[in-house]
């Protein structure tokens, strides 16, 4: 009779002979698990940490004190206050004698190329500008603080250590001590870098901005806004509200699921060829870039967009028809109503897209330096993610620090945009 | 600039002739019942004369302007001296490029000569009368169809069916645009490696052992044999590939399974869009973060161990490419994993198996064809991402299996080829559509492969 007892006995036995491996591996299995999530984290954590640590000194920019003596015999000598007289005339002759004047100590021809070269070349640009402002500085004088070149920005920022031998460094201890003469005396401070958020682009690091850069990526964006937002809406309600199920409606489907996945470069080379070779469209205009990234987002729109015309429920449709609208009455009157929301969400996800993209713009050629800040879609410009692009390929420190905030800003704008886009959803989402 | 002017200007006619639409409608009934007597609200009626005056008229204008240039060249060309009429065609494209840079007051590449300032002013001439002739064309146009439009407006009259079927079309041919831009692809490739071919034959392509697209110049130019062997570039490309799924594949998926099975709503909550936001960094920041910060610090940690790290290591590449993947592979896997029915974990739970070993023994085999068409889509997408490489593999097409040597892949080779200036015969920047035509089908052939896989297995759970 106890039989089955003992052969029960062996089999809980048998379970419990393996039974502590077995929660062993359980927990080993689920430690993996957490420790993909953990990793995945850090990698998140590292390339922020990584990229904020980089480049937030950036947006300081290291300025020397300056007096200034807008002598008239240099700047105008007839004193007829032309203004070609004014643009021309030698600025950096002022600001090399206010130099001269803070080191009286300096002498030969070395020293002082040394001495001029801790400012930026593009130093006395802002005597020019003022000067042209407002002629009345003329015969003033004027205390001004003017930005150094980049090597001394990076020794100033603690980039180049000042405990080197001179052999290792890059600026020799000449200009260290005159630039710790200088912070003895407080006359050399970082102040914010209005210039890296508004300027152009340069190749001389502490002139250098991402100004065109933004510019050229709103340009961008807002022709592939006003392209891919309405086409994307158009297809999508064609083909949620009124396509037949037939061969034709299947192979634009297939079509967009698989351009979904096309890489990103063969779009380039579909608008190099296409858009520039073909129609004769301009290279680097944002014009272009924008039709080639509207290509490109587009169907990540229309899926958003039949996601949210799919997710209004059908009795909308059905009331509106019974009360005797037409079938393009009740969609344009109440389902997109209902579905804009989402589409919208969608399409701002899709534009993040487009301000990420790079690969497709190189090959349009919107990868030129270009110094002037692009005033329309037709003018040669650059997009901030290939500015970066550009920027990491140079090889002076300065540019890492300048890349690195480059790189801030534009995931500030992405952070931003899909901010807006979870906003949107949470608010305006309905459940049905 | 004078046909964005004209545009506006036509803009304005549309607002006009909808305003005279609906005006004319609300007259027609004024004394018989108001609108209720019209067949369509009064709106329609103006739609469909702003519809009238407004599509003829853009329609005309567009080809206008997209036939104008061609038509004009043939009439130059036609009064060109019969000497430069025979000129092979790349050196009559010369020609005629000086007579427009001429013509608009640009820098000529040639010297004057009084035939060409004669055709400048022909050229000149011409795109004058053609520009008048457009805009009395598309305006009289214009005003034609909006007085037909408000001639047809009638009580009885279907403006709404009109206006609606006009959407419609409207709305079709917005759909077709992802046809267009497949076609246009797929063409817009394929002539130019076609031309490729001619110079270069696909065989050699397809099987060369050897890539250095440089083409001599001159004959007895050294080391410029223009070797187009593709070989190299996929190695390259799939080692690459291989590393970041090694990457991917099991950070993405165990992460996955973590999530969906075992983790708290809670934690699930923060970390998944935390994970997300991998998917949404530029892939050029990723490029950056393997150029600036792990490759050098891969090759800092070799020397010591005594392996020789090259700067631009396919292994930095493929590691960032990874991280990369790693969100895409998650999220394709948990929507898989949540699709496998409940009763199938409560089955096996039931019978005394432990989570991990549902997980492994159930869950895992019911997800396999979702997970691998999952995989498959970002193996295509580890294939034709184009920055991180650009910015941190190599340019030298090595034929080697070493990941810390350094490779080149397709895309790095396409961007290479055709980033600055460059002449559009050249095999050289031909080589870079065949490339472009060859990444295409590749991916499209996993992409197709790997849709049809997860449409598959989702039909299977529902």
């Amino acid at each position: 009779m106890n039989k089955p007892a003992v052969e029960q006995m062996r089999t809980i036995d048998r379970v419990n002979a393996t039974l502590k491996q077995r929660y062993n591996r359980e927990c080993r299995f689920r430690r993996f698990g957490l420790g993909a999530v953990l990793l995945g984290l850090l990698f998140v954590g590292l390339m922020f940490l990584n990229i904020i640590g980089n480049g937030y000194s950036a947006f300081q920019q290291t300025r020397i004190l300056l007096e200034i003596d807008y002598r008239a015999e240099v700047i105008d000598p007839t004193g007829a206050r032309d203004p070609a007289t004014l643009s021309s005339a030698d600025y950096a002759a002022l600001v090399k004698s206010s130099l001269r004047a803070l080191f009286p100590a300096v002498q030969g021809r070395g020293e002082k190329r040394e001495l001029y070269g801790m400012l930026s070349s593009g130093a006395f640009l802002e005597l020019r500008r003022r000067v042209m402002a407002d002629p009345g500085l003329i015969g003033t004088r004027e205390q001004l603080w003017l930005p150094v070149d980049d090597d001394i920005d990076m020794l100033v920022k603690g980039y180049i250590d000042r405990r080197l031998p001179e052999s290792e460094r890059r600026l020799d201890n000449r200009v260290v001590a005159w630039v710790e003469q200088l912070e003895s005396t407080g006359a050399i401070e970082k102040q914010f870098n209005l210039t890296f958020l508004t300027g152009g682009d340069s190749r001389e690091p502490e002139l250098a901005g991402i100004g065109g850069a933004v510019m050229g990526s709103l340009y961008t964006l807002i022709v592939t806004l006003l392209l891919s937002f309405p086409i994307g809406v158009a297809a999508a309600v064609y083909l949620e509200e009124f396509a037949p199920r037939n061969r034709w409606t299947d192979l634009v489907e297939v079509n967009i699921n698989n351009l979904a996945a096309v890489p990103s470069i063969v779009f380039g080379l579909l608008g190099l060829a296409v858009f520039i070779n073909f129609f004769g469209l301009p290279r680097s205009a944002p014009l272009v870039g924008g039709m080639v990234l509207t290509l490109m987002t587009l169907p990540t729109i229309i899926i958003a967009s039949r996601a949210a015309l799919k997710s209004v429920p059908p009795s909308i449709r059905e009331a509106a028809l019974g009360v005797g609208a037409s079938r393009m009455q009740t969609v344009f009157h109440h389902v997109l109503p209902l579905a804009m929301p989402g589409m919208l969400t969608g399409t701002i996800i899709g534009m993040a897209q487009a301000l990420g993209e790079t690969a497709p713009l190189l090959m349009i050629g919107m990868v030129a330096f270009i110094v002037d800040i692009p005033g329309g879609a037709l003018d040669p410009s650059t997009v901030l993610p290939v500015q970066i692009f550009l920027w990491a390929d140079s090889p002076e420190r300065a540019f890492m620090e300048k890349t690195s905030a480059a790189i801030m800003v534009l995931l500030g704008f992405l952070i931003l945009m899909n901010v807006i886009a979870v906003i949107l959803r949470k608010r305006f989402e309905r459940r049905w | 600039m004078s046909n964005t002017l004209l545009i506006l200007i036509l803009l304005g006619l549309m607002v006009l002739a909808y305003w005279l639409g609906v005006r004319r409608s609300r007259r027609l009934v004024a004394g018989s019942g108001g609108v209720r007597a019209l067949h369509s609200l009064p709106a329609y009626y103006g739609f469909f004369t702003a519809l009238w005056c407004g599509l003829p008229a853009l329609l005309v204008l567009f080809l206008w302007v997209s036939l104008q240039p061609g038509v004009i060249r043939d009439l130059v060309i036609s009064d060109l001296p019969e000497m430069e009429r025979a000129l092979p065609p790349a050196q009559l494209g010369l020609v005629i490029n000086d007579i427009q840079n001429l013509a608009q007051g640009n820098i000529v590449s040639a010297e004057v000569n009084p035939a060409m300032e004669q055709a400048a002013a022909h050229y000149q001439r011409l795109q004058q009368t053609g520009y008048a002739a457009s805009v009395v064309v598309v305006l009289s146009l214009a005003l034609a169809g909006l007085s037909l439009g408000w001639r047809l407006i009638t009580p009885k009259f279907r403006a709404r069916n009109r206006v609606e079927s006009v959407v419609k079309w409207l709305l079709v041919g917005c759909s077709t645009i992802a046809i267009f831009t497949t076609l246009g692809i797929v063409l817009s490739v394929l002539f130019e490696a076609i031309r490729f071919f001619e110079t270069v034959p696909i065989t050699e392509f397809l099987f060369g052992l050897e890539w250095s697209p440089q083409m001599a110049i001159r004959e007895d130019q050294v080391g410029s044999s223009g070797a187009f062997g593709v070989i190299p570039l996929f190695a390259g490309t799939l080692l690459i590939a291989l590393i970041a799924m090694l990457v991917a594949v099991p950070i993405g998926l165990m992460s996955a399974i973590y999530l969906s099975e075992y983790a708290g709503a809670h934690f699930r909550a923060w970390a998944k869009p935390l994970l997300e936001i991998l998917a949404g960094i530029p892939t050029v920041v990723y490029g950056f973060f393997a150029a600036l910060t792990v490759a050098p610090f891969i090759r800092n940690n070799g020397a010591p161990l005594g392996l020789d790290v090259s700067s631009e290591s396919a292994l930095a590449a493929g590691l960032v490419m990874g991280i990369m993947i790693i969100p895409f592979i998650s999220s394709l896997s948990d929507d898989v994993i949540n699709a496998v029915p409940q009763t199938m974990r409560d089955a096996s739970l039931g019978i005394g198996a432990t989570h991990s070993e549902t997980v492994r023994k159930v869950i895992l085999p019911a997800a396999l064809p979702g997970i691998v068409g999952g995989i498959l889509l970002a193996v295509s997408r580890a294939i034709g991402e184009t920055m991180i490489v650009v910015m941190a593999a190599g340019l030298s097409a090595n034929l080697t299996a070493n990941p810390l040597q350094s490779v080149t892949t397709v895309t790095v080779q396409i961007v290479t080829l055709l980033v600055g200036d460059q002449e559009f015969d050249s095999p050289k920047t031909l080589a870079a559509f065949a490339l472009g035509l060859l990444l295409f089908l590749i991916t499209l052939v996993l992409n197709v492969v790997a849709l049809h896989v997860v449409r598959r297995y989702r039909e299977a759970y529902e």
